[in-house]
């Protein structure tokens, strides 16, 4: 199958950190990026995904991501979600969709209040969807995670609809795929997806697993999988 | 007019920092110490002098801005 070259819209806003390695990591699968300011009204245009990278926007004042959410890039983006266009949020970006409601639940301080930094292994609940299709059900992927506020909360009845429409996408996990607690996160959740599946969510940072010897080469599938 | 927003996480969401204070109280000798709850005060100038105006107006920027409600209760005063 002739591989399809995507055009990828990476947006910035003050504090963010990690828009350069999501360009390179969506360069290196050969697709074109385009990095998009937080004052910018509209995305570029044929755009096949958005992605919202990590960092600190806005330092996290007042909470993690809740200043960004209302830049003016963030209306066209919720415009282009609600036409099913295709969202991915990092990290930070995680924290954003979750604050913008367009992603379910929300992100608190970890348990242990510390800044946790590692390597750490996910488990792939579903895999039924524009992001995790090239990684199998089951599967225990190595990628790193750095955050502060990564715990997930959502209320007892949004889990459930969380678990019965296959939005859970990641667990923390050991070796074996048995969910770990990682941050305190409702059944170890590392990332979901919204209903429509084309917002997708997670604390770890596949773009920081490029290459076998820098630990893991584990998330060039995930962001290989908007290939499809 | 003044309004004084405090935003707590919700009974039943889990308080890391409450929990850590509420430990290291514990540590220090304070006993009897049932709960610690940690949360951020916001505090507003106004331009109004209509209470009940001043009331709407912060409730609204609570429910867009100042707490995620998914996570965050929150209380107004108003002087």
């Amino acid at each position: 199958m002739q591989k399809k070259s995507l055009k990828v819209a990476v947006l910035r806003f003050p504090g963010t950190n990690c828009e350069f390695d999501t360009q390179y990591a969506f360069e290196k699968l050969g697709h074109t990026t385009e990095l998009v300011w937080h004052e910018n009204e509209t995305l570029p245009e044929d755009i096949d995904l958005v992605v919202v990278p990590g960092g600190f926007s806005y330092g996290d004042y007042l909470r993690s991501g809740s200043i960004a959410r209302f830049s003016p890039v963030m209306k066209a983006v919720t415009a282009y979600a609600e036409k099913s266009g295709k969202v991915l949020g990092i990290c930070n970006g995680f924290q954003i969709l979750t604050e913008a409601g367009l992603l379910p639940g929300a992100l608190k301080r970890n348990n242990n209040l510390h800044f946790i930094s590692k390597h750490q292994n996910l488990c792939v609940i579903n895999n039924d969807n524009a992001f995790l299709n090239l990684c199998d059900k089951g599967e225990v992927l190595n990628i790193p995670i750095a955050h502060a506020d990564g715990n997930y909360y959502i209320d007892d009845a949004g889990f459930k609809k969380l678990e019965a429409n296959g939005q859970i996408l990641l667990r923390y996990s050991d070796e074996k795929g048995e969910p770990v607690v990682v941050n305190g996160s409702v059944t170890s959740i590392a990332g979901v997806c919204n209903e429509g599946k084309n917002v997708f969510g997670l604390m770890p940072h596949p773009e920081r697993a490029l290459e076998a010897i820098l630990g893991s080469e584990d998330g060039l599938r995930m962001l290989k999988g908007f290939e499809a | 007019m003044t309004a004084v927003v405090n935003v707590f996480l919700k009974e039943g969401v889990l308080d890391p920092q409450g929990k850590a204070a509420h430990h290291a109280l514990d540590s220090l000798g304070f006993a009897g110490v049932d709960d610690v709850r940690i949360g951020k005060q916001i505090i507003i100038k106004l331009d109004t002098e209509d209470k009940a105006e001043a009331e709407a107006e912060v409730k609204e920027m609570c429910e867009t801005l100042l707490a995620n409600t998914v996570i965050e209760d929150y209380t107004i005063e108003i002087s």
